[in-house]
């Protein structure tokens, strides 16, 4: 009877509400928001790595940057663009933003007004130094075509973008004066969430056009593009949430990413033991003799 | 010539663009150009293509009804706005909602589809498509609609981005469930899989280091999961990447040679 009992309560366990497992989640995510516990944030060679290859441009480089992504996967690129963004800043590096999504230029307005502090205009103040728009960043804003316009700038970046986000003629902008294809930029950074992304410009720019890439992926893709860091095709890789963090902690930033980490710990952490009751639960019931 | 032509268009676009990537010299690579721009402007107009296939699908499941209801509800509010305030109409948006409003009812006048279950949903999404269509063109600066502060950006920051946020943020509570239930070390290929699920969540975030703070840096859990992502992971990446390399070559040359030709309308 009391064995009965025992297996019961392994099956029933088994069988437990999903409601109490999304509760467990809620918790785990939202608690750790109100806690102030400081966390050693552990860098990883791939972050260095890119980090490393962003030391080497000289002041003035030119920097493209790829906005390929939308809301939702927001919470794990934002971080990651607001702080390339501020590195650029800090290092007198030149940005031209970009989308390959249509959410891209709008992402890009939202990072420059957190490292700014508020909508950047047509110029603002930041470290005691004036940046202009057209001459120390410019928005090319999105335009529809996939890969195809990655391959269309190899040839001619003006024939792609021929206007920035705000209809100004490319040309008109001084920053993009001197630029006509990827030979005349520096680094290609390219924070995506699936296609066209990472791969495509990979493929693209870096195969086809010999462009010097890093990427900043959301952690479901992540896995997809280390074959390509392992390669050499990528200077680096940030994935997901922790290498937001990661990347902070390189530049020195205190970002969301940073903030954030300690939520995904405590959900790791809970997934992690909803894994391990439920084996325990497999084996006890007696169901592992069916498989 | 209805299937001849687009084969011809196929095959020749497919042949310009793999000799192009190897020669990458005149003439190919100007119609590599021209068919680069052509490829964005039809991709442009497939997008609106799909936006007005959604309206009109989610019109069909509103039924005519439900159009009239709409339509005349809305042309009931502006008679109200004319009223009561006689400024409403210095602006665009009463034209432009009176004329949406009478081309709602107009079409459910000479529709003949029935309201399904889930008409609700259906008129949120003609009412979201219409307000982002009015905010983006009539009230945020013309080609400056992008520009923080318009009345497009403003739906974009406080209503879509928090909306699309939340429907991605759900998969949590999906991911803990589903994996509840389905990680089981039900064999051996299954019981390698948890093990390494295991290492790389706890090695991706800081409690992993912290748990394993006595030992060695290089054997701590995020070095561990660094060595999964870096050597069993690209590997198997590796060799998916080439099954799905080989296999979009083999099917792209037989779409080019016209061999498959599903995507002209299911005939093989």
């Amino acid at each position: 009877m009391a064995n009965g009992e025992t297996k019961n309560f392994w099956v029933t366990l088994m069988a437990i509400d999903r409601r109490v497992i999304f509760l467990a989640v809620a918790i785990a995510v939202s608690l750790p928001l109100f806690l102030n516990i400081s966390q050693t944030i552990y860098v990883s060679p791939e972050v260095t790595d890119l980090y490393d290859s962003l030391e080497k441009l000289q002041s003035g480089s030119k920097v493209l940057i790829s906005f390929d992504y939308d809301p939702p996967s927001a919470p794990e690129l934002q971080p990651m663009a607001v702080t390339v963004i501020e590195y650029c800043f800090r290092n007198d590096l030149k940005m031209i933003l970009m989308g390959l999504w249509p959410q891209g230029p709008q992402q890009a307005n939202q990072a420059l007004e957190t490292v700014v502090g508020e909508p950047p205009g047509a110029s603002f103040e930041f470290n005691g130094k004036t940046y202009v728009y057209g001459e120390d960043w410019v928005n090319l804003g999105f335009q529809e075509g996939r890969e195809f316009i990655i391959q269309r700038m190899g040839s001619s970046i003006a024939a792609a973008f021929p206007r920035d986000y705000a209809g100004t003629p490319v040309k008109e902008l001084p920053l993009m004066r001197g630029v006509s294809n990827f030979n005349n930029i520096d680094y290609v950074f390219n924070l995506s969430a699936g296609t066209p992304g990472t791969v495509e410009w990979v493929q693209l720019a870096g195969d086809r056009f010999h462009a010097t890439i890093g990427a900043a992926n959301t952690a479901v893709q992540a896995p997809m593009i280390y074959p390509y860091y392992r390669a050499g095709q990528l200077t680096g890789i940030l994935g997901g949430m922790k290498g937001a963090a990661e990347f902070e902690a390189v530049v020195g930033v205190v970002g969301k990413g940073t903030k954030f980490m300690l939520s995904q710990s405590f959900a790791h952490a809970i997934v992690i033991l909803f894994i391990v009751v439920g084996n325990i639960a497999f084996f006890a019931s007696g169901r592992k003799r069916r498989f | 010539m209805k299937r001849e032509i687009p084969l011809i268009i196929t095959a020749l676009i497919g042949i310009v663009f793999i000799i192009q990537f190897f020669i990458p010299h005149e003439p190919f690579h100007s119609l590599s150009d021209i068919f680069s721009d052509w490829f964005s402007i039809i991709q442009a107009c497939a997008i609106w293509l799909g936006a007005l296939n959604l309206v009109k699908l989610s019109l069909d499941k509103i039924g005519k009804q439900g159009m009239i209801a709409v339509g005349s509800a809305v042309s009931l509010a502006l008679l109200v706005a004319i009223f009561y305030a006689p400024g409403f109409l210095a602006g665009r948006l009463p034209l432009i909602l009176f004329l949406l409003a009478f081309m709602l009812m107009f079409a459910g006048q000479y529709s003949r589809s029935r309201v399904k279950e889930d008409w609700f949903l259906s008129v949120s999404t003609v009412v979201s498509f219409v307000i982002i269509i009015i905010a983006g063109f009539a009230f945020s600066n013309g080609r400056q609609f992008l520009e923080p502060g318009t009345r497009f950006d403003y739906l974009y920051q406080y209503v879509y981005s928090p909306l699309s946020a939340t429907m991605f943020a759900m998969l949590a509570f999906f991911v803990a469930s589903a994996s509840y239930r389905a990680f089981r070390a039900r064999n051996k290929e299954a019981t390698m899989l948890l093990l390494a699920a295991f290492f790389v969540m706890l090695g991706r975030v800081p409690l992993g280091d912290w748990l394993t703070s006595f030992m060695p840096e290089g054997a701590r859990l995020s070095s561990l999961a660094d060595w999964v992502m870096n050597f069993p992971n690209a590997a198997g990446q590796r060799a998916i990447m080439i099954g799905i390399a080989l296999g979009v070559v083999s099917t792209s040359l037989r779409i080019i040679l016209g061999i498959e030709r599903s995507h002209l309308g299911g005939e093989s």
